[in-house]
């Protein structure tokens, strides 16, 4: 019986793949996609403010205020701001970490510094937040360090922190692609007679562009849809995510929420289109 | 490579102040859980285990943490399952909208986690909860392996393409039917990459929290949830501090594992 069944399979080849599908299909393309889609739609519906209520007639209000509020505009630039800090610090910390774990540490010294380096992306999120809260609280190691000058909580507190979060996903894709690049290049350059920054300029740098793009898809992306991190060391900083999780909770206006949400996303599908022409989407 | 001593100095700084960077807020934690000063001064003022008998008998703490294994290992079981179909469907089939289903399986994580979030969750206030089945840990689990297919079909996906189908033809054309083919040859081949895929789902899960906000009913607290709860409470500072070290310490657990599993799967295809 069994073995029919197999024989059978065997045979049609559509069946089969029906069988693997049916189930991931249904779970993704119906109701994550559905979900999403629903959540697009309600974009342009509006919430009646006495009763509460969804009103669901198709209308453009939302995007209106999202484009002629002031405090969204200034939002939405201080969040893409605070990215694309986040996406420089990153660069700057991994770029010199990168190049030593690539061109100058011995391979056992390097199969150590790869583990080094990965070993955070496992400790959790929240964690890593909160001991940057304690550091930079009142008394805490950054006041203690900096003799009373610490950052404080503030959107100074948040870059640093996102930064410090999405670090390893910066140097990785650097380190695969200065492995990449052979040492003899190097060497070429120097016997031109080139000096150290002459070959970083011309060598290296071009050599590494795509695989900054591509780490900054990571870090700049994961800063743009952040909200946790802004409430633990932000202070009263906000960016779009917290202003997408209060338009659910306190003000319960999921349509204007969801409307705040396309923002990232939007802003997201232009960089990737933009950053598609560099070839960094092959490094990923 | 030949670099001038100064070079390679100022390469050698920037790695230990990296590595500085990494590590000395995760020590700052260790030490804190230690730490005598309630509000964490710093340098602490002297040392105590008491904010750890604290914690051991706090018993949110340890609801917390088993809601967050059952989330845990509810997402990587059902990850496991449609990621793995999803990867022998796109490695075996030629289909139309093979390329989308790819970008479809990474979507649920490329999105950001409040996107994910409140989409699952108006999607099952406006379908399941009238159906009478209300946000709570099933929801949880839902929405967090929504996003965790992604990991174990990239796993699975990644051992099949690089197995030879000569396996699998030898194993038919010596009589062997799909299923037997299946259970002694392909199966074999790509449990480490289950169980890495695994691994990985179960870690997402385990560190969730934007999801896990939206999909959560009220009565549900994972340890994330939990953690964020207690942050903002002076007064559940240090048991939030000695959970944190925990988890810091308990990370190396995973990273212990994949080392192996490396190091295993190495040495079986050299």
């Amino acid at each position: 019986m069994v073995r029919r069944l197999a024989a059978w399979l065997h045979t049609h080849a559509r069946v089969r793949l029906a069988a693997l599908l049916a189930a991931p299909l249904l779970w993704l393309a119906g109701a994550y996609l559905g979900a999403l889609a629903v959540l697009l739609v309600s974009a342009f519906w509006t919430v009646n403010t006495f009763t509460g209520e969804l009103v669901q007639q198709p209308t453009l209000v939302n995007f209106q205020a999202l484009l002629q509020g002031e405090v969204y505009r200034t939002v939405a630039f201080r969040t893409v701001a605070t990215a694309a800090a986040v996406t420089i610090v990153d660069a700057l910390i991994a770029l010199p970490m990168a190049f030593f774990m690539a061109k100058v540490a011995r391979p056992r010294a390097r199969t150590w510094l790869i583990i080094a380096v990965l070993t955070p992306l496992w400790a959790s999120y929240l964690v890593k937040a909160y001991a940057w809260r304690v550091i930079l609280g009142g008394g805490g190691l950054a006041d203690w360090m900096s003799a009373g000058h610490s950052p404080g909580y503030g959107l100074t507190a948040t870059v640093l922190v996102l930064a410090y979060l999405w670090l390893p996903y910066m140097i990785l894709p650097i380190y695969a692609g200065l492995e990449r690049l052979p040492d003899s290049h190097l060497e070429a350059s120097a016997d031109l007679g080139a000096r150290a920054a002459r070959t970083f300029r011309s060598v290296v740098l071009p050599a590494v562009v795509p695989s900054i793009i591509a780490g900054s898809i990571f870090t700049f992306s994961l800063s743009l849809g952040d909200y946790i991190t802004v409430q633990i060391v932000g202070g009263r900083t906000q960016l779009i995510g917290n202003l997408v999780y209060v338009n659910i909770g306190a003000a319960n206006n999921l349509p204007f929420a969801a409307a705040l949400a396309t923002v990232p996303v939007v802003i997201m599908i232009g960089y990737l289109v933009a950053v598609r022409r560099s070839g960094a989407l092959e490094e990923l | 490579v030949i670099l001038s001593p100064m070079a390679k100095w100022c390469l050698r700084l920037g790695m230990a102040l990296g590595l500085a960077f990494i590590y000395v807020p995760l020590a700052v934690v260790l030490v804190n859980s230690f730490n005598a000063d309630r509000t964490f001064g710093w340098p602490p003022p002297g040392f105590t285990v008491k904010w750890w008998q604290a914690a051991w008998d706090s018993s949110g703490v340890r609801a917390a943490l088993w809601t967050s294994v059952q989330a845990g290992l509810g997402a990587a079981a059902i990850a496991l399952v449609l990621g793995s179909l999803v990867a022998f469907a796109v490695h075996r089939h030629r289909f139309f909208g093979r390329q989308a289903l790819s970008l479809l399986v990474v979507l649920p994580i490329a999105l950001p986690g409040i996107v994910t979030g409140i989409a699952l969750d108006s999607a099952w206030r406006s379908v399941i909860a009238p159906l009478g089945l209300g946000k709570g840990l099933f929801s949880v689990i839902v929405g967090h392996a929504t996003f965790c297919v992604v990991v174990v079909y990239n796993n699975v996906l990644a051992r099949l393409r690089r197995t030879a189908p000569s396996l699998e033809e030898a194993s038919a054309d010596l009589g062997a039917d799909t299923f037997q083919t299946f259970r002694h040859i392909t199966f074999p081949l790509v449990r480490s990459a289950l169980f890495a895929g695994g691994l990985l789902a179960f870690a997402l899960s385990f560190d969730e929290i934007v999801v896990t906000t939206f999909t959560a009913g009220p009565s549900v607290q994972t340890l994330p949830i939990w953690i964020f709860n207690n942050l903002f409470r002076p007064n559940q500072a240090p048991v939030v501090n000695v959970v944190a070290a925990v988890l810091i310490v308990l990370s190396v657990i995973p990273i212990y594992l994949a080392q192996r599993l490396s190091s295993d799967s190495a040495t079986t295809h050299r």
